[in-house]
C-alpha cells in the first residue's frame, strides 16, 4: 500500500485528480465506511459482545467444555497435518509444473485452481463419491479423521503451489549449475541452493492454508461429519451450538477461532514483507 | 547422472500426478458417473423438481444482487485507497481482508447476532416489518460478506500500475471526474474488474456455511443451490445431490476458463 502515497499526500486536494475534489472524496469515504459497518464491522462487534455476554467466566466455560476443548485441539492438529502435507505435495507439484515438461501440463496447471472455484459442498460430495460408502475402490473414509484430512487437503491445495510456483520460476539456474559443477549432488543442490529461496513462499502459502483449514465447514459436512470426539472441528461445533440456541457459547468459540486466524494472517503479512525486502 | 536425474524427474512427476489424480481428478470424474448412474432421464428429473429449480433460481438472484453491489463498492473503495489520502486507510485495508480470515459459520453467526429478531437491530427491524434472517436479505448479506474482498483486491494493484498521468491529462483538458472515470480509468481497469467479478461470482454461487446459518434452509423458500444439494443428500436423494454437484462443478470449470482468459488479457 505504501506506493499509494507516492507524491500524493499534500497534493491530493489541489491537483486535478480523477476523483471528485474534497467533498466527493469525503462522501465516498463515508459510503465505504457505512458499507463496511453494515456488512462486516457491526456483525463482528456483535459477535465479540455476545461472547462476553455472561462475563469472562461464561466465556471460559464455553471454550473449556470437554467437547469444545477436544474440537479446538483436533482443529489445530488436523490443520497442522494438512499444512505438512501441503508443504511436501505443494512444493513437489510446483516443482513439476515449473521444471518438468510433459503433454497436458497446462491442463494440470488449471486443475490446481479447481478447489478455489469449486463450491465447498461439491468438494465434499466429490470425495464422498470415490471414498464414501460403496466406494468403487474399496476405501471407506467417510466419517473418519482421514476424511477430515482429505477434505482439508482438497480445499487448501492451491495455496502452497501458487505461492511457490512464481518464486521457483525466478530461482537463478546459474547458481544451481555452479553448485552442480562444483560437485554438489542433486539433493544437496536442492537443500542448499533452491530450498532457502523457496522457504518464505512455502511459509506464506502454509499460513494461508492453515487459516483456511481451521475455519473450513462446507467440505466437511457430508464427507467427514461433525461427530463429537471423533471428527468434530470448531466450525462444526459452532454450527451445532447455533442450532441448539447456545449463542454465547458459539460466539465465544468463534472469537477463539477468529483470534487464531488473525494471528496466523498477521504472521503471513510480516513474512510477505520480509521476503519482499529480501528479494529486493 | 542422466539416469538418476531422469529417475527423480519421473518420480516427482508421478507423485504430483498421483496426488492430484487421487485427491481431485478421479473424485471429480466420479460425481459425473454417480449423477448419471441411473440414466440421464433420472438425473434430469432429480434436479428439475420445484424445490431444486427454486434453489438454483434463488442462488442466481442472490448473486445478481450481491455481485453488482460489491463491484460498485470494490471499484469505489479501490479508487479511494489508491488515489486519495486519508487517515485510517490501513484499518480499512485490514477490514477488507477480514472475510478471508473468518470461518463461514462464524460469518453467519455474526450476522444473526445483529439482524435476527433477537439481535441488535431485531426490535427495529420487527417494528418496521423487515425480515432479514431466514429470508432473502440475510442470504444476500452473507454473500456480500464472503465476496467483499475480491473486486477491491483485483483493482487496487491495477490502479497502482496504470498510474494517474492519463487521468490528470484528461482533467487538465477539462473533463469532469465522471468523464475521467468513464473514459480513462474504467477502460484501463476493466480486465481487473472482470477478473474480480468472476472470482466473486464463483464464491457467491458456492457459498454454503454462512448461508446455512442465516437462511433457515426452508425448502422452496430459502434454500440456495448448495443447501439444496446438502439436504438432498441427507434425504438419500443421491442422484439429485450428485447431479446438483455436477451442475455447480460445470459452472466452476467455466468460471476457471473465464478467469484464465481475463488474466491473459490483463497481462
Amino acid at each position: 500500500m505504501s506506493s499509494a502515497a507516492t507524491g500524493a499526500p499534500s497534493a491530493a486536494p489541489s491537483r486535478p485528480a480523477a476523483w471528485p475534489r474534497l467533498g466527493g472524496a469525503a462522501l465516498g469515504r463515508g459510503l465505504v465506511v457505512a458499507y463496511l459497518s453494515i456488512i462486516v464491522l457491526l456483525p463482528i462487534a456483535a459477535l465479540v459482545a455476545q461472547s462476553t455476554d455472561g462475563g469472562w467466566s461464561a466465556f471460559w466455560r464455553a471454550i473449556s467444555t470437554p467437547d469444545a476443548w477436544w474440537a479446538l485441539r483436533w482443529t489445530l492438529i488436523a490443520s497442522l497435518i494438512v499444512v505438512a502435507i501441503n508443504v511436501v505435495a505443494g512444493t513437489v507439484i510446483a516443482w513439476v509444473l515449473v521444471r518438468d515438461n510433459f503433454p497436458g501440463k497446462a491442463a494440470l496447471n488449471g486443475v490446481i485452481d479447481l478447489p478455489f472455484a469449486l463450491p465447498t459442498i461439491v468438494a465434499g460430495i466429490t470425495l464422498l463419491a470415490l471414498y464414501g460408502p460403496n466406494s468403487p475402490v474399496g476405501i471407506h473414509a467417510a466419517f473418519t479423521k482421514v476424511a477430515v484430512i482429505m477434505a482439508l487437503a482438497f480445499v487448501t491445495l492451491p495455496f502452497v503451489v501458487r505461492a511457490v510456483q512464481p518464486v521457483l520460476m525466478e530461482v537463478d539456474i546459474e547458481a544451481e549449475e555452479a553448485a552442480r559443477s562444483l560437485g554438489a549432488g542433486r539433493f544437496t543442490t536442492f537443500r542448499r541452493i533452491i530450498l532457502p529461496s523457496l522457504l518464505p513462499a512455502i511459509f506464506a502459502g502454509s499460513a494461508l492454508a492453515f487459516a483456511r483449514a481451521i475455519g473450513e465447514f462446507g467440505s466437511l459436512v457430508l464427507f467427514a461429519g461433525f461427530v463429537p470426539f471423533k471428527t468434530e472441528v470448531m466450525s462444526g461445533l459452532i454450527f451445532a451450538q447455533i442450532g441448539t440456541g447456545n449463542l454465547t457459547g458459539a460466539a465465544a468459540q468463534s472469537v477463539i477461532l477468529l483470534a487464531i486466524a488473525l494471528v496466523v494472517l498477521l504472521v503471513f503479512h510480516r513474512l510477505t514483507k520480509w521476503s519482499l525486502r529480501h528479494a529486493g | 547422472m542422466p539416469a538418476s536425474g531422469r529417475l527423480s524427474r519421473y518420480g516427482l512427476r508421478t507423485f504430483a500426478l498421483g496426488y492430484l489424480a487421487l485427491l481431485v481428478m478421479i473424485p471429480l470424474g466420479m460425481i459425473f458417473y454417480r449423477a448419471f448412474e441411473h440414466g440421464v432421464g433420472a438425473a434430469f428429473d432429480a434436479v428439475t423438481t420445484s424445490d431444486a429449480l427454486h434453489a438454483f433460481y434463488l442462488t442466481i438472484i442472490v448473486a445478481l444482487i450481491a455481485i453488482p453491489l460489491n463491484t460498485i463498492f470494490g471499484v469505489g473503495c479501490a479508487l479511494l485507497l489508491v488515489r486519495t489520502e486519508f487517515r485510517g486507510k490501513a484499518l480499512i485495508n485490514a477490514i477488507i481482508d477480514l472475510p478471508f480470515a473468518i470461518s463461514p459459520v462464524v460469518i453467519g453467526l455474526s450476522l444473526l447476532l445483529v439482524y435476527s429478531e433477537t439481535g441488535w437491530f431485531g426490535d427495529w427491524l420487527n417494528a418496521n416489518g423487515f425480515q432479514v434472517i431466514f429470508a432473502l436479505p440475510g442470504i444476500v448479506l452473507a454473500t456480500i460478506f464472503v465476496t467483499l474482498p475480491f473486486v477491491v483486491r483485483e483493482v487496487v494493484p491495477v490502479l497502482h500500475e496504470i498510474g494517474d498521468e492519463q487521468e490528470q491529462a484528461a482533467r487538465t483538458l477539462g473533463a469532469n471526474w465522471w468523464q475521467t472515470f468513464w473514459r480513462i480509468t474504467l477502460p484501463a481497469i476493466r480486465w481487473g474488474v472482470s477478473y474480480g467479478v468472476v472470482i466473486a461470482t464463483a464464491r457467491a454461487l458456492g457459498e454454503f456455511g454462512a448461508v446455512a446459518v442465516v437462511s433457515g434452509r426452508i425448502a422452496g423458500q430459502t434454500q440456495t443451490a448448495t443447501i439444496w444439494i446438502s439436504e438432498a443428500f441427507s434425504r438419500y436423494d443421491f442422484t439429485g445431490a450428485y447431479m446438483g454437484a455436477v451442475l455447480l462443478a460445470v459452472i466452476a470449470v467455466s468460471i476457471l476458463v473465464a478467469m484464465n482468459v481475463f488474466k491473459r488479457k490483463e497481462a
